[in-house]
């Protein structure tokens, strides 16, 4: 779950230093998620499995580092992953989640298409414990409605914050998917409050906020996004309600991601590219002439057309 | 996920998945319901045992189901499984006793006893058929139950023809079936066919059981809220291959486990249990549903009964044991540890509103094996006297202090006010602990 997106440069402007970073934000949001999780919920995490998955994301993530050229060396991405793998996977054991880490780090740099890498590693981490790794699973339940209810807050307050530029794929997001289950309510006659409870789900706003507005990982183009987050949508609900299958959202992202180099071939853009803001200083308005930040533009006319 | 409904508590009352229809007047509540929910791969058993106690002749079961049951489909159980299940996954108290302060060898603690709570409860309920608007698609009698497999189209043809039958529908009764119609769920309609329940001998119902393959791994609750009058309590026993299930709509809490407690509770565990219960209930605001027990069927520890046999567990359903190598673990119903069997349950409890709980529950079994249990445990002192030795007298300044940490520990778990649990355990104020700065000048 890198997320986020090229920031304007007035916003740059005004957050200079580590939060001209949109994943400072991010990490922020998400250890604030987890410290709720930690100290307000039983999350059946033991402190042994946090430490080894930060260990092996951190470690990858050094390991990987020739693939990444000097400028984009940052050990952010890694820790927005295992903030993520903490707060989502469940394993009963103590080699689950380095080896899921690993993995989703890994991911990065072995499966790359065009440059980019194909899927968000922390959904790729998830799914790839749930299929390969014995003992493993996601509690998408653990959240409750109050622990919830403050994480939407959290989240929608760090996107509107950081006015991430490619965060207009979480709302897109949101309008399909809840859209499709409110309406499926509708349709069944169910009440109102079935709606609401479906919104407490931990896994739905981690992913709404943290994996799918990944920039690294979604399409260039703003109508690219579009359609990755309508099918990505479409697919989560026919697991969910069709198949009854659990844990729909992260498989429809990793089910997805072939699809984004299509939209990026179809709709071209610049590749997203993070924006450091501690090594810009003072040039980070000329860095904001950087091809990403006219795809930051993009998002930006349709946060505002929104 | 399967559907199916069915349910309730043993500790409170009336609860369950499916609802009753009353044919005549009259308070129509069943009490203590439990679910037994075998699955794996898709393939689900469910018994479902109510102790409903009114008329025989008044009452139906109506349970949302996936898919058409076939007369093989459905079976009558033996009401002692659940007694079997309820007493093997019953929340426990254990009891130690202190060894002699001045013994110089210290005996290792033994654990000595272990007593549940909770009661099994016994039977189901009954049912009728024709159609509006409705189809029947199925009809079998089984055991003392006469069964009807019901489709229909519209939101109010299931209650049409359950009213044009002669039974007396709870208003809200087709707001409810509405969305499992809508889902093309079929409905599970059962009523107790006399004759064959005077053979039978006996005074309860026995419960019943049905087997069918669907991707839905779930329980109808919400139907059962139609007739209830407040919160209702339900039970439900899941038995998986490999790991525990927890809900992945709503929060699954274990309930406190481990914590010494006054030797007083003893003569009461069961209303201490409850309390305990009801203050979880709390304060989770009652949106949880509490793991009370997670444990590999093999064995036990401490065991309040022995666990359930091979022919018991194919019974509720277990239909893979048959298939396992014989190397993962042998039928020893060991009391103090080993023989694993490729059979975990899991014992939910959940007390649920209409407000509370507005979906119906879901679930997942998890890869998590690892063994729980409700267990809470009695410390016996030692009987001597302070002046037998002088490693007592410590020993009896220690175990003031100790009393007092369990009392603490039993008002946080019940919600009872300390000084009432104090008064209670015959803890006397100078039984309390010596101020800390007592030590430091004498």
């Amino acid at each position: 779950m890198d997320d986020s997106a090229a920031l304007a440069p007035r916003f740059r402007f005004r957050f200079s230093g580590l939060f001209a970073d949109a994943r400072m934000f991010q990490i922020l949001a998400l250890g604030v998620l987890f410290a709720a999780g930690v100290w307000l919920r039983d999350f059946s995490l033991r402190p042994a499995q946090i430490v080894l998955t930060f260990a092996a994301a951190l470690v990858t993530q050094r390991l990987t580092w020739r693939f990444y050229p000097p400028k984009a060396r940052s050990y952010r991405s890694a820790i927005i992953t295992a903030l993520s793998l903490t707060l989502l996977l469940r394993a009963d054991d103590l080699l689950i989640h380095p080896i899921a880490a690993a993995a989703a780090i890994g991911s990065k740099s072995l499966i790359r298409f065009r440059g980019k890498h194909l899927f968000n590693p922390a959904a790729f981490g998830v799914i790839f414990a749930l299929i390969a790794l014995p003992h493993t699973w996601v509690s998408a339940g653990q959240w409750g409605q109050d622990v919830a209810l403050a994480g939407w807050l959290v989240a929608l307050g760090a996107l509107v914050t950081e006015r991430a530029r490619r965060g207009d794929i979480s709302w897109s997001f949101l309008v399909f998917y809840l859209g499709a289950t409110a309406l499926r309510v509708a349709w069944l006659g169910q009440r109102f409050a079935v709606w609401e409870h479906q919104l407490s789900n931990g896994a739905l706003l981690l992913f709404a906020f943290f994996m799918i507005s990944d920039p690294m990982t979604g399409p260039n183009h703003r109508w690219g996004r579009l359609a990755q987050s309508a099918l990505v949508a479409a697919i989560a609900y026919w697991w969910q309600f069709h198949f009854y299958s659990t844990n729909g959202l992260i498989w429809a992202l990793v089910v997805a991601a072939p699809m984004v180099p299509v939209w990026d071939l179809v709709w071209r853009a610049p590749k997203f590219e993070w924006n450091e803001g501690e090594n810009h200083g003072p040039d980070r308005l000329e860095a904001s002439a950087h091809p990403a930040d006219r795809n930051g533009a993009d998002a930006r006319g349709v946060l505002r057309a929104a | 996920m399967l559907t199916l409904a069915a349910c309730c508590a043993p500790l409170k009352a009336q609860a369950f998945c499916g609802f009753y229809v009353g044919k005549a007047d009259g308070t129509l509540v069943n009490h203590a319901s439990q679910v037994a929910v075998v699955r794996h791969d898709n393939k689900t058993v469910i018994s479902m045992m109510n102790d409903y106690q009114g008329p025989m002749t008044d009452f139906a079961l109506v349970v949302p189901v996936p898919v058409v049951l076939e007369k093989g489909q459905v079976h009558v159980g033996d009401p002692q499984l659940f007694a079997q299940l309820e007493a093997y996954s019953t929340p426990r108290l254990v009891e130690y006793f202190d060894p002699d302060p001045c013994e110089i060898v210290r005996p290792m603690p033994l654990m000595a006893m272990a007593s549940g709570v909770g009661a099994a409860a016994p039977a189901a309920p009954p049912m009728q058929d024709r159609a509006l608007g409705v189809t029947v698609e199925a009809q079998y009698t089984v055991g003392e139950y006469d069964i009807v497999i019901l489709s229909a189209k519209q939101s109010d043809g299931l209650e049409t023809w359950l009213k044009q039958n002669g039974y007396k529908i709870p208003p809200r009764a087709s707001a409810a079936l509405a969305p499992y119609i809508k889902q093309d769920m079929k409905f599970f309609v059962a009523k107790v066919n006399l004759e064959e329940h005077r053979k039978t001998g006996l005074q309860y119902l026995r419960p019943i059981q049905f087997a069918f393959e669907s991707p839905k791994f779930m329980l109808p609750i919400r139907l059962g809220m139609i007739n209830a009058n407040g919160p209702q309590d339900l039970i439900i026993y899941l038995l998986t291959r490999d790991g525990r299930v927890e809900t992945t709509n709503y929060r699954t809490v274990k309930m406190p486990t481990g914590e010494n407690i006054p030797e007083f509770v003893r003569d009461d565990f069961k209303g201490f249990y409850k309390s305990v219960f009801n203050e979880q209930v709390e304060r989770n605001d009652m949106r949880a549903v509490f793991t009370e027990y997670a444990w590999n069927m093999g064995w036990c520890d401490p065991c309040a009964t022995s666990p359930l046999t091979p022919d018991e567990l194919r019974s509720l359903g277990v239909f893979w044991l048959d298939q396992q190598p014989p190397s993962r673990g042998q039928f020893m119903p060991a009391p103090y540890g080993g023989g694993a069997i490729p059979v975990m349950l899991t014992r939910l409890h959940v007390r649920y509103s209409a407000d509370s709980f507005p979906e119906d529950l879901v679930f997942q079994e998890t890869g998590d094996s690892e063994n729980y249990q409700a267990r809470y445990v009695m410390q016996h002192p030692w009987t001597g006297t302070e002046n037998a030795c002088p490693a007592a007298h410590s020993y009896f300044e220690n175990l003031r202090a100790r009393q007092m940490q369990e009392a603490q520990t039993l008002a946080d778990l019940t919600g009872w006010s300390l000084d009432s649990v104090i008064k209670k355990a015959g803890l006397k104020g100078d039984q309390q602990p010596n101020p800390w700065w007592q030590k430091i000048w004498n």
